[in-house]
């Protein structure tokens, strides 16, 4: 369950952390350009942490948190295939949660 | 473009918007039903939606609370995950660098992908357009996103403790984040860094206070960037 004392907390230090990344060139930076190594790990940021996030999710999705369970690891495929294809989120998003529906609906 | 004036500026930024109401409502819809399943009220989830506006970054902020992890990990993790948007503003600092101080704070609060896909491409394609009309492109480009996004959110909380039991709500947000990251893959280091990342977090999966997370994003990271460099040194050597 989430703790309610440091939801607040989270929830501003975010929104304050989030403005700070949005301000930093736009208002405190000017033009001066970024060093290249900097702009290299900022361009993988996104598709390495989000990564890393969901693939314990999926790795350990049966009941008892031991391992893959079967109709949730195919939509996981399905979805990422059909993103990756089609280059669309709202087209992933939807096929993905129908294979899960659908899945679930016949053989969960 | 140079007789485009303010006004048509705003207006043209508020129609190419419009398709990107299709992108934002989903993700703001899922956030209000997987933050009221996880026990946020309507107040905590609308106040989450506004101060953060950032889908990607509340999403891995709920997870990581819900697996209690320590409150600088949250932050680390859901802050790396916005990262981005520092990128967008160095972007469009060229642009719009020379507005007013408060057109510049209030842009910076709206800078979403969205507002810099659109902005950015657009800044590129009329480059005659006044420090004024982009303001006023940029604003209009936020409209219709950032409405969709707040009256989602609400809507996702609502229906949140109405949802039946037999929604599959865990998996929601592993889907959404699939599909959000799928279209971002667009080169081998991209997916050199994804696959790093997911291979070293299976690995890391008892590390304590989920900083597994941190380590195999940074790994994803190095790898990526470290793809980059040597894909760039072979092309050098073979012109």
């Amino acid at each position: 369950m989430i703790d309610k004392s440091s939801l607040w907390f989270i929830i501003f230090a975010l929104g304050i952390g989030s403005f700070m990344l949005r301000f930093s060139f736009l208002g405190l930076v000017g033009d001066r350009p970024l060093p290249a190594w900097a702009l290299r790990y900022l361009r993988y940021t996104a598709v390495a942490i989000i990564p890393a996030l969901i693939a314990p999710m999926v790795a350990l999705s049966n009941e008892a948190n031991t391992g893959p369970e079967p109709v949730r690891l195919i939509a996981a495929i399905v979805t990422f295939s059909v993103g990756a294809w089609t280059r669309n989120v709202i087209v992933a998003i939807c096929t993905g949660a129908i294979t899960l529906g659908l899945g679930l609906y016949l053989f969960g | 473009m140079t007789s485009t004036t303010t006004k048509s500026a705003y207006w043209m930024g508020v129609r190419d918007g419009a398709p990107f109401i299709l992108v934002a409502a989903p993700f703001a819809v899922l956030f209000g039903v997987i933050a009221t399943e996880a026990g946020l009220n309507l107040f905590e989830v609308m106040s989450f939606s506004f101060v953060v506006i950032a889908g990607a970054a509340q999403f891995t902020a709920l997870e990581l609370m819900q697996k209690e992890a320590p409150t600088l990990i949250v932050l680390i993790s859901a802050l790396a995950v916005n990262l981005r948007v520092a990128m967008y503003s160095a972007a469009i600092t060229p642009y719009l660098g020379t507005a007013p101080l408060w057109q510049r704070v209030l842009m910076s609060y709206m800078l979403v992908d969205q507002s810099y896909a659109l902005a950015h491409a657009k800044f590129e394609d009329a480059p005659n357009m006044s420090v004024p009309q982009r303001t006023a492109y940029y604003f209009g480009t936020c409209t219709l996103v950032m409405g969709a996004w707040f009256i989602c959110s609400f809507l996702g909380a609502a229906l949140g403790t109405q949802l039946p039991p037999r929604i599959p709500i865990d998996f929601a947000l592993p889907i959404a984040f699939l599909s959000m990251i799928a279209p971002m893959i667009r080169s081998l280091p991209h997916l050199v860094a994804a696959i790093t990342a997911i291979v070293v977090s299976l690995i890391c999966i008892n590390v304590p206070y989920s900083l597994g997370l941190i380590i195999a994003g940074f790994a994803g990271m190095s790898a990526g960037s470290q793809t980059e460099v040597w894909i760039k040194r072979k092309q050098e050597a073979a012109p």
